[in-house]
């Protein structure tokens, strides 16, 4: 009995973060703030998908012709592409770091609801990958001598549509993370999943070259993000339940 | 409603009312796809634009409806699945989803080959087309993904949280398609814009379609039993069935 008891002591000290029960919004505070540090503190991770879309970027003209009209014309197109891809490629890490050591399990035996911790993580990643590559791909639309007067919707419409991306995204990672080669499989997942983003915001960057309204598109990209965010963290938080009790 | 939930959580059950039920269905199958098929081919008249070329919608139209509904009734099973654990369900969708991604590829293929003397062309960029390539896509992922686990209960609960996701997904994707075709393309060519086929033409079609679904429903009722045999190999029932057969 005296062995028991012993083990007991040991393992009493249980810290919180914030208040002693102290709500969602600490817990979720926390989880932002936490992600926030580990990530900032490997930049390379951050930057890797940044170089990413300028290279892919760069592949296309060689690729297909330097012809700047050409160019002009599959140029949203193309941004709209590469950026979906950089932020798919950044994907599979983000849930797989917290797996490996255990910290994943802890969440989930948190009070707190694991949809809305997993929602502070894909905001982390959202603010991280899809927030910087919405405001680079006006640089390289330079490049790909996208017309004037598109480069304000161009970032508007990537900042949007990559936090749904990211939402979506989330779904597949989270399905995925028990998986040792779960990298493929992932995009295979999600891409699917991702034409309708592709579509109204490459949509509004061409009907923003072509001077019609933009609104449309940008209000159903809102529409989607809406969607998303009510029903992905709930898919998100079964689809960690289910990786981790295997 | 209730005692039939509770019936379906026996496998042995259900081994029992399918063996009874499944003989009804294939008859019905055989029958409706052998009269539609020569009714179709060999009597019904030759469309006064296409010939005979038409003829290839007596495939193409049950593949493509089926190809829809085995993802929604997969989907159902899914959620039946996860919410009363009824192992069954998760059979039945596992069964059906290379029978869609086979419908769909079926649907794809017919449609290509129709196209080449309809349209001069065997892939046009058509929103049909289109969001039936991407539904071909998301069979894949609910295939791969249910390949990918070893142990099967993540797997079948991973393939259930996908077939949902996708199941919510399908009809954003269906619209977002549509919507990206018109704006585009100008509508050229549609396979429906015809006026109301007539009755002769009309109805082999009907006959074709209720034979496809009986089929549908044989196959995954065969194959649900077989997977029942697998899965329960270890349980008496299954052992006393085997030593009864000679």
């Amino acid at each position: 009995m005296s062995g028991t008891e012993g083990l007991l002591s040991k393992e009493a000290p249980v810290t919180f973060h914030g208040e002693p029960g102290g709500g969602l919004a600490v817990a979720f505070w926390a989880t932002l703030k936490r992600d926030l540090v580990l990530l900032l503190r490997r930049r390379s991770e951050v930057m890797n998908p940044l170089v990413f879309f300028a290279i892919v970027i760069t592949l296309f003209p060689i690729g297909i012709s330097p012809d700047p009209q050409l160019l002009a014309a599959i140029a949203p197109g193309l941004l709209w592409v590469a950026a979906l891809l950089a932020a798919l490629l950044s994907l599979d890490s983000l849930f797989r770091a917290d797996y490996d050591d255990g910290s994943l399990e802890q969440l989930l035996l948190t009070p707190q609801p694991l949809a809305v911790l997993a929602l502070a993580k894909v905001a982390v990643h959202w603010l991280l990958t899809g927030l910087p590559l919405a405001l680079m791909a006006p640089l390289l639309g330079v490049m790909l001598a996208l017309p004037a007067g598109s480069y304000g919707v161009l970032a508007v419409s990537l900042a949007l549509g990559s936090a749904s991306l990211s939402l979506i995204g989330a779904i597949g990672a989270a399905l995925t993370v028990g998986l040792c080669r779960g990298g493929v499989l992932l995009s295979l997942l999600v891409l699917p999943l991702y034409i309708p983003v592709l579509i109204f915001g490459a949509g509004a960057v061409q009907a923003a070259i072509f001077g019609d309204g933009v609104m449309a598109h940008l209000a159903i990209l809102g529409a989607l993000l809406a969607i998303a965010l009510i029903l992905a963290p709930l898919a998100i938080a079964a689809s960690l339940r289910i990786s981790i009790n295997g | 409603m209730w005692a039939l939930i509770n019936k379906l959580r026996s496998p042995k059950w259900f081994y029992g009312i399918s063996a009874r039920l499944q003989p009804w269905f294939w008859t019905a199958a055989l029958i409706l796809i052998a009269i539609g098929t020569v009714w179709g081919l060999a009597f019904a008249p030759a469309d006064y634009q296409q010939g005979n070329s038409f003829r290839i919608i007596y495939v193409h139209v049950p593949a493509a409806f089926l190809a829809q509904s085995i993802f929604v009734s997969m989907a159902i099973s899914a959620v039946v699945f996860m919410v009363w654990k009824i192992k069954i369900c998760d059979m039945a969708a596992a069964m059906m989803a290379p029978l869609g991604a086979a419908m769909t590829f079926i649907a794809l293929f017919s449609g290509a080959v129709w196209g080449m003397p309809t349209w001069g062309t065997w892939w046009m960029w058509d929103a049909r087309l289109t969001s039936m390539l991407i539904l071909l896509f998301l069979y894949l992922g609910v295939i791969a993904l249910r390949g990918a686990f070893t142990s099967r209960d993540s797997a079948s609960r991973a393939a259930s949280v996908l077939a949902m996701v996708g199941v919510i997904n399908i009809p954003i994707i269906k619209y977002s398609v549509d919507w990206w075709y018109t704006l585009h393309q100008p509508a050229t060519f549609t396979i429906t814009g015809r006026a109301a086929m007539p009755l002769e033409m009309w109805l082999p079609l009907l006959i074709m379609v209720l034979g496809f679904y009986s089929f549908f429903i044989a196959l995954t009722l065969t194959r649900t039993r077989s997977e029942i045999l697998r899965r329960e190999a270890n349980k008496r029932w299954v052992r006393e069935l085997a030593e009864e057969a000679p």
